[in-house]
């Protein structure tokens, strides 16, 4: 059966169809879909874990109990499970185990644009890089047969291009896998002296599969009609952009193992087609690779290391773009995403920006916190670095900083890796004021469920952390909860633990405006008579007021009624319905 | 046949997903070769957004650059005019003359280009503008919008009436194909 699907759902119904049992993820864009789809089969067990790195090590434990196994996550997401992956590279396993890691070229998504490859050489395991969802749900099953042959964990790697571009598939059928579970401590117990013995296993792997690399059809020629005095070698989405350009007319090494890469193909390819241009996104690993064989080509010298590559992006570096046929006068403004009409973040940074507070903030839908008009953050680097970055910021400011400093973190990015610097802000004693934005959901990524939430993958009731129990536990005395639509409230408050001398969290709860179950209430309206064009609404950036005829207006299809632009008014223009 | 390409823009939350999914569903049927490529994620939150979709005999790249596109669809007065590098020589653009104001317009620090449509239409441009709100509205609902640019968007295409009404039927929910099909009937019968 034929189907339409994006590169994501293509590796789930890949991992499915090869008998995959179990997926252990935690959400990232661009990945987020393959474990969403793979959690529509009612036969396989799939979770999101709090972080990736104890998604990969579940998934690490299902392959070794004997069923096939799989892990997904963004490129930053395999930055937090590299411990697990490097020493899985020795341990090998038992039935299959896939790791998808998507990278975005780009950054549509992300906070820095690193090239997943570099692990896949550093930690010596093969990586396979589809090209459209047909190779993604071919590499996916292929993935597990790589595993199990060669003993070591196999890395799938997409790109947003990939992952979020639907193209036709072919549906086939599920098998079922299910392997023996021995002891066997040589292989699994990673103390010194096993692995001095399992490293050297891992060298003759990389050989072995250098073999498969040359010998297995992953990679390919495709020979060109001789119109071009030079060839091209390269991967992933860049594979279509030359085919776009050139068709059938020039010969491609297309790769689809770019770890281990091929050595005598490559070779020959040189000696075919004289010169040859390597094309890939980001960092010249391919091209680092043929240097080192001692093979002169193209490359970066010509091809940008940043961002997405495209057909326009090949046609410039061979002169074949014509460029834009129309363009206008006027220029259109920008339009960057915003938090939504209603979303509970925009209370709390409205207060925390009047009071001219430094801000650390982490990763979810509240980085938006630091566009204008609030520009409420200073900083966001890394999950879980708010907390853990507002102790040394503290530590090092000497008194100075800790009345007029808070960090932000969302509820699952607290799950995922806030606990731990809310440890140390505990035991090493900083004056540090945490917030934990508890919109009830994992938000940015599209509504994921997380250990706060109550519910699983599948909206089944599950195991919940209790926020303020876990966070007197661990040692801090002063936990306050705040509902961000008061404004007084959270002002307060925020006063009163700025002010204490000793740790403390703020935990700001009120659920995503976008849940289902938030039912939104009547739009409020301006009253035109009583609006003074003082325009303080409009310092709240919430995207349903605009300023039209000299007074304010509320777009009533964007506004859910959430009250708060009423606390601002100091002329009483806003007005519910029936006032 | 050579590849056409239509790139469907608006602001994030307007239905363009379910409009895409449409038109790929629809051309699948129709034997071609599709793909379609859209960006999940912070683009969504109320930003500027684009999806492609491009079908014919075999298609490679999976987006649309300055130049290439035989249609954009705007859900949005002003993202139609932001894309408009993309269009190809003689391509049409059909846009919602619905006005979304974009963040720096509602704090101030730009103005809302109100002339683009006029202006694109100076530069020679073919321009189908329609109030696709309002005959959303008319439909049953605001958020029916995409499908009544779907209806217009179909009567520059080949494929029969009810190949279009099928694939509605694939993609929404049993209880909205009603509401769906008059939306979609307005769009291609507006004049």
């Amino acid at each position: 059966m034929k189907e339409l699907l994006i590169g994501n759902a293509a590796v789930a119904r890949g991992l499915y169809e090869a008998g995959c049992s179990v997926i252990s993820s935690y959400p990232g864009t661009p990945s987020t879909e393959i474990t969403e789809e793979f959690a529509k089969y009612s036969d396989v067990y799939c979770e999101w874990a709090p972080n990736e790195k104890v998604a990969m090590e579940a998934a690490f434990g299902a392959s070794l109990s004997g069923r096939r196994s799989a892990c997904c996550m963004k490129h930053v997401g395999l930055n937090v499970a590299a411990d697990p992956l490097f020493t899985m590279s020795y341990t090998g396993v038992n039935a299959g185990m896939v790791i998808c890691v998507a990278d975005d070229p780009g950054m549509h998504s992300s906070q820095n644009e690193q090239d997943s490859r570099h692990y896949a050489i550093a930690a010596k395991v093969p990586m396979l890089e589809p090209s459209d969802s047909s190779e993604a749900l071919a590499y996916a099953k292929l993935g597990f047969e790589i595993s199990e042959s060669f003993d070591t964990p196999v890395l799938l790697k997409m790109c947003t291009r990939v992952a979020h571009s639907q193209s036709i598939v072919e549906i086939g059928e599920r098998v079922e896998i299910k392997k023996e579970y021995t002891k066997n401590p040589q292989k699994y117990i990673m103390a010194p002296a096993n692995a001095l013995r399992r490293h050297p296993f891992v060298e003759e792997r990389t050989k072995a599969l250098t073999e498969y690399a040359e010998c297995s059809g992953i990679n390919r020629v495709e020979q060109g009609n001789g119109s071009y005095p030079f060839g091209i070698i390269t991967s992933s989405t860049s594979y279509q952009y030359v085919k776009e350009v050139f068709g059938d007319s020039v010969s491609v090494l297309k790769l689809g193992m770019v770890n281990p890469l091929p050595v005598k193909m490559i070779r020959d390819f040189k000696d075919m087609v004289g010169k040859v241009y390597v094309i890939e996104e980001l960092d010249p690993i391919i091209e680092n690779h043929c240097k080192a064989l001692g093979i002169k080509v193209e490359g970066k010298n010509r091809f940008s290391l940043l961002g997405e590559f495209s057909q326009s992006t090949i046609k410039q570096v061979f002169d074949r773009y014509e460029g834009p046929t129309y363009a206008l006068d006027t220029e259109i403004p920008t339009r960057p995403p915003m938090m939504c009409a209603g979303c509970p973040h925009r209370g709390l940074f409205y207060v925390l920006s009047k009071n001219k507070l430094t801000v650390l903030g982490d990763i979810g839908c509240y980085t938006l916190g630091s566009m204008p008009p609030l520009s409420a953050l200073d900083m966001t680097l890394c999950m879980g670095a708010s907390v853990s970055g507002i102790h040394g910021f503290n530590i090092a400011g000497q008194g100075d900083t800790e009345k007029n400093t808070v960090c932000v973190i969302g509820d699952s990015t607290f799950m995922h890796s806030g606990i731990t610097g809310l440890v140390n802000i505990a035991y090493n004693r900083s004056n540090s004021t945490v917030i934990i934005l508890d919109n009830s959901i994992t938000g940015m990524t599209g509504h994921q469920q997380n250990p706060t939430t109550g519910y699983n993958i599948k909206g089944d009731p599950a195991g919940k952390v209790d926020l303020e129990q876990l966070c007197r536990s661990i040692g801090i005395e002063s936990v306050r909860v705040v509902d961000p639509y008061d404004l007084k409230e959270c002002e307060t408050v925020l006063k009163e633990e700025l002010e204490k001398p000793c740790p403390s969290v703020i935990i700001s709860r009120r659920p995503c405006v976008l849940l289902k179950y938030v039912k939104p209430r009547k739009p409020l309206f301006i009253n035109a008579e009583k609006c003074k064009s003082c325009r303080r609404c409009m310092k709240f950036g919430c995207p349903a007021i605009s300023y039209r005829d000299d007074h304010a207006v509320i777009d009533p299809t964007l506004c859910v009624g959430c009250e708060v632009c009423q606390q601002l008014c100091a002329f009483g223009a806003i007005e519910s319905e029936g006032e | 046949m050579q590849t056409k390409n239509v790139m469907i823009v608006g602001v994030g939350g307007q239905g363009s997903l379910l409009a895409s999914k449409l038109l790929g569903r629809l051309l699948v049927d129709e034997g071609y070769d599709v793909k379609v490529s859209e960006v999940h994620g912070m683009s969504q939150r109320g930003g500027s957004v684009v999806t492609y979709v491009r079908f014919g005999d075999r298609v490679y790249s999976p987006v649309i650059e300055d130049g290439e596109a035989d249609y954009i669809v705007s859900f949005e007065k002003i993202e139609s005019a932001r894309y408009v590098s993309k269009l190809r020589k003689g391509g049409t653009v059909i846009v919602n003359t619905q006005q979304i104001d974009p963040m720096p317009v509602i704090i101030g620090a730009a103005d809302y280009p109100d002339t683009v449509i006029d202006e694109m239409k100076s530069k020679g441009i073919h321009v189908d503008d329609i109030d696709a709100l309002q005959l959303a509205n008319v439909a049953g609902s605001a958020k029916a919008c995409n499908i009544v640019l779907m209806g217009r968007l179909a009567g520059y295409f080949d494929i029969p009436y009810e190949r279009w009404v099928d694939a509605i039927k694939k993609c929404v929910k049993p209880q909205f194909v009603e509401l769906n099909e008059r939306a979609f009937e307005l769009g291609f019968n507006h004049q």
